[in-house]
């Protein structure tokens, strides 16, 4: 293989904001950074649970400092995260590991329905199962 | 009535003169039926005689002519002007690869790349002729074909922006052939490519932006192939791991 | 030679992604509703609190696998994401922000969860 003169090429330079050129780019930051908001609620939840066992004060005066604007605003924003999370997962699974019914690929977006029906199926026995305790 | 006209920005870079890429405007007639690989030829042929860039087939096979659109990687034998006019055009060399002249860019890093995963039919023994084709059935061949129509033209490469923070990454077109002679019947070289794909410069590297299955002007969807290259991967691994003194097949 | 190039048994990259993967489930199955019921609609009165639940032992079991699997999830994709946005001359002491903050995560998840 004839190599060109390296000495002669113009190398260009990925700035660290590529992300911000595309909007799929956006995106996919976006998507990613929606862990970092999940893993942050769950040190809060774990916060929680840390003072429960500290014992029923404790843990009611943790529960109180909940109902302040701040936090619910906090719930608020990481559950938009958190629900994007979910339904670009369903659909990057449908990728990843296709669902064949009768040796034929079903389609992605067919798939990614199907997960989401899942997933709300799921949330509804949790929240029924924390009613009924 | 004046001749309609188009007006194409197109990008240069003449070393050793120039040592960074400039930019230089072209105004030309404007034709509804010409893709921009015509603009360009046009310009090569009656404007402006040193403008440099590669082209071959005219017609979406033959890879040659992928260069970055107003920002988008794009065969420039499949854009329309009319899908820009009267619009300016902006004409660049694809991007994340080192610039030789104007649009052409040195895509020898990737002919090493491509090599590496072996991209080709492996066999531990190769049968006679007198024996008879290698037969596959319907579902064997749909295993592999969607993924074996790629013609190497880099717009994935050009698309991922992984690639361009580190390009030691594999990157999509190679992987994507990797994952296409995995998948073959015929193949028994997968444990050969392994190395290749299990690094941290193979597979690992992807963190599934997408955007190279988006670009793919064959719908090969390296995006589809390299993330399943790590469920192969991480199956392997495991047996690797809990069977190590057993089969790893 | 065939069958001389077996998967690189040092790399433990498969063994994140997988617990990424895993993680990545956990999350997209089980976070948002408990956000809806434990971060909303317990502090916004809607439904009362019951924390006798987290006392079952399996609700343990359910709690810690809920918390530890996205904290590996966190882990892989904030570590790639970091080195993607130029920070890549720092992956060594970013892998052992993430990765190593994931495994501490799980003890620590474990410890509390066990003290209840």
């Amino acid at each position: 293989m004839i190599r060109p003169d390296k000495s002669l090429l113009y190398y260009p330079r990925m700035p660290a904001t590529w992300w911000l050129r595309k909007w799929s780019y956006f995106l996919f930051i976006v998507r990613e950074f929606s862990s970092l908001f999940i893993a942050a609620y769950l040190v809060l939840f774990l916060v929680q649970l840390y003072q429960l066992g500290n014992g029923a004060a404790a843990y009611s005066t943790f529960t109180n400092s909940l109902k302040s604007p701040g936090w619910i605003v906090f719930h608020a924003v990481v559950l938009v995260f958190a629900v994007y999370h979910s339904v670009t997962w369903f659909y990057t699974t449908s990728i990843v590991i296709p669902l064949r019914i009768g040796g034929k690929e079903i389609p992605r977006a067919a798939f990614t329905a199907i997960n989401i029906a899942a997933w709300i199926a799921v949330s509804a026995v949790v929240f029924g199962l924390y009613l009924l305790q | 009535m004046p001749e309609p006209t188009i007006t194409l920005n197109v990008s240069r870079y003449r070393p050793p003169d120039e040592r960074v890429p400039t930019s230089q405007v072209y105004t030309i007639p404007y034709r509804p039926d010409w893709v921009v690989l015509d603009a360009l030829n046009y310009i090569k042929d009656q404007v402006d005689g040193s403008l440099s860039f590669r082209w071959s087939c005219r017609m979406g096979v033959c890879g040659s002519c992928g260069m970055m659109i107003n920002g988008e990687a794009k065969l420039t034998c499949s854009v329309f002007l009319r899908d820009y006019h009267p619009r300016e055009i902006l004409v660049e060399p694809l991007e994340n690869f080192p610039v030789i002249k104007d649009l052409v860019i040195d895509m020898s890093d990737f002919l090493d790349k491509l090599k590496i995963v072996k991209p080709w039919i492996i066999r531990e023994t190769e049968k006679p002729t007198s024996e008879g084709e290698y037969l596959q059935t319907p579902e064997e061949m749909d295993a592999y074909m969607g993924f074996s129509a790629c013609i190497n033209c880099l717009l994935c490469y050009a698309a991922c922006p992984i690639f361009g923070v580190e390009t030691d990454f594999i990157g999509p077109a190679a992987l994507a052939l990797g994952y296409r002679y995995n998948q073959d019947s015929r193949d028994e070289g997968s444990n050969m490519r392994w190395n290749v794909i299990n690094d941290h410069h193979g597979t690992w590297q992807c963190t599934f932006v997408g955007e190279c299955s988006v670009v793919c002007p064959k719908d090969v969807d390296p995006a589809a192939a390299i993330q399943r290259l790590k469920v192969d991967t991480a199956k392997h691994w495991i047996r690797s791991v809990l069977l190590p003194w057993g089969k790893r097949a | 030679m065939m069958g001389e190039a077996l998967p690189n048994k040092k790399s433990i990259e498969p063994l994140w992604w997988g617990l990424f993967s895993a993680g990545g489930v956990v999350a997209a199955f089980l976070v948002p509703i408990h956000i809806v019921l434990l971060g909303l609609a317990v502090p916004l009165g809607w439904i009362s609190d019951a924390p006798d639940i987290f006392g079952h032992w399996f609700v343990k079991v359910y709690l810690f696998v809920f918390i530890a699997m996205p904290l590996y999830h966190w882990a892989h994709r904030f570590y790639f994401t970091l080195s993607d946005i130029g920070l890549k001359s720092f992956r060594k002491p970013i892998s052992f922000l993430t990765y190593g903050g994931a495994m501490m995560g799980t003890v620590i998840t474990a410890w509390i969860l066990l003290r209840l």
